[in-house]
């Protein structure tokens, strides 16, 4: 039976972790994502979970300690933001490479400088070429939900992939919200027990971790992680299968949202799809033909199945909350329109640049993004494709 | 949507604004309703102009922005009027309640000709009469439930008992005055 609750989108997170209760949790406190160390701390100092808890000096040495626990044969996540994440960015790349399940939860904010602890996306797509799963959760149920699928994706024997979950920073993690819990002994038995093919701590056989790959084997390696990303795409749809039959909570690879008739149809991940869908109900009932295609799982990158669902659209609007600061689109948009134009699809596509630094998104905003679709959708002119959405100038 | 209810929290850090909005989220929870609580987080010091937020409703709210045409608005101290546009946005069918003891003529200059309804209490008295100190959330929790209606009075004392029990678990010496400080504002709130 599923427990009604009221949660943070942290307090989601740090409750997924307790029912999860993995051998090793290293972190370092970082806004916005404090909360989840220091409630599973808590639950470390309760008893409640029988976790080593290992309070690092600096996210560098919190992904060097999960990685060190993963190679050793455990089972270990972490959670951080922003510059926390900036500061693991040498062991990210090993961890993945290492092809060591590591989950992490990335609470998003903007990275340094200036100085600003606020919301947008610019953490995560930093890492987007790491080679690791990432997902993103657009409240705090589905950041508990993403958690909770996390290991049995990440620890597939096809995978073997780092995982991390994206939630927004404040706008989420620190919004009380209801959500729907599983009992502890449900979640044990959904998540499982971690039974690595070859660890470190395994004496019949010695094997070494992380030596110098050189000229000879390295290109193949990095090919094999690859594979292990296009595999893991199947896998992520068949443990949603799996989870929907235990909770009725269904998920995918992205979320459509009055898509099938849609004609104008905006693309963002996050908390701003929740803003989304209000609008588009406001609009349905004008007559207005609006949709949404929310982004789950943004590594692997599913291209194919995104051109497929937006092929019938007359417009399109990508919503990143990051810019690449490159003069040709933020990280969503070029994926998207890079895998319109292999996959054969024609539909004007405009980026929005949009909340940089925590600057809120109103349902105003995401009006006027959908006006503007109208006009591209009527006159099939593009304009300027790569624009801002609540940029004062 | 069209039972959303939409409340936005105006006080100083330190006051406990965000505690209470998000006791009035956790008090319409227990209703049963479907409840958003939480802060505009800017560089926050104690004493400086916060703002909270709840959204209210029978159904899933999917809306993430902050709230920009509030049904209420709470004023957890009325120093604020003459510096932040508390009214802003505020819809005239709603109401705005507030801490103050000041008249209804001069509450009436600063709200810039707000047409809808004006509620104040002291909270000042209410929180040193039952609490001996001064904390004006739990009053002003206690005045906003009842001027918006989002539950019975009835509904609301029995739900907070359990919820200061469970809060003040360590400090089970306060329960009884924050009791009493809810029973005193429910029926301190005054239309001017």
């Amino acid at each position: 039976m599923s427990i009604r609750e009221r949660l943070s989108g942290n307090e989601a997170s740090a409750t997924a972790m307790k029912q999860i209760n993995p051998d090793v949790v290293a972190a370092f406190p970082i806004t916005p994502s404090t909360e989840i160390p220091q409630y599973f701390s808590t639950f470390v100092a309760n008893g409640t979970v029988d976790t080593e808890f290992v309070a690092v000096e600096s996210e560098h040495s919190a992904m060097s300690a999960c990685i060190g626990a993963e190679a050793a044969g455990s089972r270990a996540m972490t959670a951080t933001s922003a510059n926390g994440l900036s500061l693991m960015w040498e062991m990210i790349y090993i961890a993945s490479s290492l092809r060591l399940p590591i989950v992490m939860s990335l609470v998003n904010r903007a990275v340094s400088g200036p100085l600003n602890i606020h919301n947008d996306h610019s953490d995560a797509m930093g890492v987007r070429d790491s080679g690791w799963i990432m997902m993103f959760s657009e409240n705090n149920q589905e950041a508990y939900d993403n958690l909770l699928m996390a290991h049995r994706i990440a620890e597939h024997k096809d995978v073997m992939l780092p995982l991390m979950v994206c939630q927004d920073g404040f706008i989420t993690s620190h919004s009380i919200e209801n959500i729907m819990l599983e009992e502890d002994s449900e979640v044990k038995k959904f998540v499982g027990t971690y039974k690595p093919e070859h660890y470190l701590l395994n004496r019949k056989e010695p094997i070494a971790i992380g030596p110098l790959d050189v000229q000879p084997y390295l290109f193949e390696h990095k090919a094999q992680q690859a594979d292990a990303m296009r595999a893991s795409k199947q896998v992520i749809l068949d443990v949603a299968k799996d989870f929907e039959a235990w909770t009725g909570r269904k998920y995918g690879l992205f979320e459509e949202y009055k898509l099938d008739d849609a004609e104008l149809a905006i693309v963002c991940v996050n908390s701003t799809a929740g803003t989304t869908k209000f609008v588009v109900d406001k609009l349905r009932e004008q007559g207005i033909k609006a949709g949404l295609l929310k982004l789950r799982v943004y590594r692997p990158f599913p291209g194919e199945e995104i051109s497929k669902a937006l092929a019938h659209v007359k417009a399109v609007a990508v919503l990143d909350k990051s810019d690449s600061l490159n003069s040709a689109g933020g990280a969503i948009f070029t994926d998207i329109t890079s895998s319109f134009q292999v996959h054969r699809v024609n539909v004007p596509t405009i980026n929005y640049i949009y909340g940089i630094g925590g600057r809120d998104t109103k349902a105003d905003d995401i009006e006027s993004v959908y006006k503007d679709l109208e006009y591209v959708a009527k006159t099939g002119d593009l304009g300027i494709p790569y624009r801002y959405l609540g940029l004062r100038r | 949507m069209s039972n959303l209810i939409e409340i936005r929290w105006h006080g100083r850090g330190g006051q406990g604004a965000k505690t209470a909005s998000l006791l009035l989220a956790d008090a319409a929870f227990n209703t049963g309703k479907y409840i958003q609580g939480f802060p505009e987080y800017g560089p926050e010091r104690m004493g400086a102009p916060i703002t909270a937020y709840n959204r209210i409703s029978d159904d899933p709210i999917t809306i993430h922005s902050n709230i920009y045409e509030p049904d209420f608005v709470v004023v957890v101290d009325d120093s604020l009027l003459e510096s932040v546009d508390v009214t802003a946005g505020l819809k005239n069918t709603g109401a705005i309640v507030i801490n103050t003891t000041k008249s209804a003529d001069y509450l009436k200059s600063v709200l810039k000709g707000y047409s809808g309804s004006i509620y104040t209490i002291d909270a000042r008295k209410v929180s040193m009469e039952t609490l001996g100190k001064y904390f004006p959330n739990t009053p002003m929790l206690a005045a906003i439930v009842k001027v918006s209606g989002i539950m019975s009075d009835e509904d609301f004392v029995k739900d907070m008992e359990g919820s200061f029990k469970h809060k003040f678990a360590k400090k089970p010496e306060v329960i009884d005055g924050n009791m009493k400080a809810i029973e005193l504002a429910l029926k301190e709130v005054k239309k001017i």
